[in-house]
């Protein structure tokens, strides 16, 4: 399905050039991946990498047997390819309904977008018609990013921090929505996240740090390891 | 109705008319009355010192609607004409108003309209005007409104402007004056391109108690267009306030947003809100994720914020 070979990918900085993934080497095939690792540690550049939005210093990208190193964002993303953003990008006077009938690509009736909302616990009746503007709050923004990806129902689904910002709304809710996902379309979902109950669900964790893969197997091997790791006593005791 | 094909397709752009309006409607055409239409209700009189028309509309007249659109096909014509409208106490009315200029040939086209609006007690009036240019001749396109509102205790205007295509220079000037627990709301809409010009003036005067107002601006500025907002809002009493305006600029286009708003009252709350940047480049990042090409993006904001 997707395969990196040897990616690297340096960034300007003020203190110079710095390389934020060295020659990272992986291929996906499972049908649910969780990234997980320290803040820093080139997650979210990975993925966007993947996506298209960020271009390799080195390496190549395969897709599906396809070489789509210099493909763009575009193009990747009518070859199969989603990304649901950690902060979700407002738009003034484009309503929740244009959103998700641009992600399909085609006009969806009012029942069609309800599935989709109401999977991501949402009211289409309450939102259809909302501008995604300064109006929503951020775990709203982030529910309607999700029903937005889902809509698409790519070859592979790439998501940076899909908890982050949902409020009031139970992880067991979003982890039926990915499960549902994967039921619907098949396909590959890259899920980055720090949460346990995300990690518990994936078929591979694989562990970044500091640009590198650390760790990369089953979750059974690799969550034990993440969870038994030594904190630091100042921290455990408070918590 | 003689209005040939070009006119036709004027009237669709400004008034989406295809045919005769129902109701009451006056349709001038290359400065002349082409045709016009009253109701029981609703009166339509030519004026006899200076071109233009009144429009009389009886107390307590509901859900009713007036078209008065405007259209130039005359090469080199200047038409300037002055419309009053009276809005009886109580009446809850529609009026639209538009000019189209299709303009072939090499001399200018201008349509100058002065449009006074009396809105009585209680009276609630929504105001649509929509600007349109087209031809490919040298000649400039060229529309200045003026629009004077005066609204009575308790009144409400909506006014709702649009110029979106083909209008090279445009002075718009509005100036209203609002009585106790009136309301101004105005919704502009403006988009340039190329060589045009926009300027575009308020001046609301908030003198009675509990009245208010809103005067809210988006605009796009492609090409080497320029475009002028400015807006003065003065709190006389007790009154609410809001301006706000709010502009994408692309390619070499320029905005400039002249904030007034002035207290004169120490229960005069005035807000003013200015916002000017180009599309932000996250917001082309997302749509591309779900398959749009980059123009496509710029498109689909576009739209979204002129909408």
């Amino acid at each position: 399905m997707l395969e990196l070979k040897n990616i690297s990918f340096s960034a300007e900085n003020d203190e110079g050039k710095k390389e934020i993934i060295h020659n990272v080497s992986l291929k996906l095939n499972e049908r649910f991946i969780a990234l997980t690792g320290p803040n820093g540690g080139g997650k979210s550049t990975l993925a966007k990498i993947i996506a298209g939005i960020y271009t390799p210093t080195d390496g190549q990208i395969i897709f599906d047997g396809i070489d789509i190193t210099g493909k763009s964002i575009t193009e990747r993303a009518r070859m199969g390819i989603s990304f649901g953003f950690q902060q979700p990008v407002r738009f003034k006077g484009i309503t929740v309904q244009d959103l998700i009938n641009l992600a399909t690509g085609k006009k969806l009736s009012v029942a069609q977008i309800c599935d989709y909302l109401s999977d991501v616990g949402l009211c289409a009746r309450e939102y259809i018609n909302r501008e995604v503007n300064a109006s929503l709050s951020g775990g709203e923004l982030k529910r309607i990013e999700i029903a937005m990806v889902m809509a698409r129902g790519t070859k592979l689904t790439i998501f940076d921090e899909p908890e982050a910002g949902i409020d009031l709304w139970s992880f067991s809710n979003l982890i039926s929505v990915f499960e549902k996902m994967y039921e619907k379309k098949g396909g590959t979902i890259l899920i980055i996240s720090h949460q346990e109950r995300i990690l518990n669900i994936a078929d591979r964790i694989i562990v970044i740090a500091n640009g590198e893969i650390v760790k990369d197997g089953k979750k059974e091997d690799v969550l034990d390891g993440l969870l038994t790791a030594k904190t630091c006593a100042a921290l455990t005791d408070k918590m | 109705m003689a209005l040939d094909k070009i006119q036709m397709n004027l009237l669709k752009e400004v008034a989406n008319l295809e045919s005769v309006p129902e109701g009451a409607y006056n349709i001038r055409s290359n400065g002349k009355l082409e045709s016009r239409n009253c109701t029981e209700n609703i009166e339509i009189v030519t004026k006899k010192d200076k071109p233009g028309i009144d429009i009389i509309i009886r107390p307590g007249t509901k859900n009713e609607r007036v078209d008065i659109p405007v259209i130039l096909t005359q090469t080199g014509l200047n038409d300037l004409v002055y419309n009053d409208f009276y809005i009886g106490e109580g009446a809850d009315v529609l009026v639209v108003a538009g000019c189209g200029i299709h303009n072939a040939g090499d001399k200018d086209s201008e349509h100058d309209g002065i449009h006074s609006f009396h809105v009585g007690k209680n009276a609630r009036l929504k105001y649509i005007e929509k600007h349109y240019g087209e031809g490919d001749g040298n000649g400039s396109r060229i529309l200045n409104p003026t629009t004077i509102v005066e609204i009575d205790e308790n009144g409400y205007m909506e006014m709702e402007t649009a110029q979106i295509k083909g209008v090279d220079s445009t002075y718009r000037l509005t100036k209203a004056v609002l009585k106790d627990k009136a309301t101004l709301v105005i919704h502009e809409k403006i988009m340039t391109h190329g060589k045009q010009t926009a300027t575009t003036e308020f001046h609301v005067d908030l003198n009675g108690k509990n009245s208010g107002t809103h005067v809210v601006s988006r605009s796009v500025a492609k090409g080497d267009s320029h475009q002028k907002f400015i807006s003065c809002v003065n709190g006389n009493n007790l009154c609410n306030g809001h301006t706000e305006c709010d502009a994408i600029i692309m390619d070499n286009g320029k905005v400039t947003a002249v904030p007034e708003i002035t207290a004169n009252d120490e229960n005069a709350s005035l807000i003013h809100e200015a916002a000017i940047g180009k599309i932000a480049g996250e917001q082309l990042i997302k749509l591309m994720t779900l398959g749009l090409t980059e123009k496509e993006a710029e498109e689909e904001i576009i739209n979204g914020f002129l909408k």
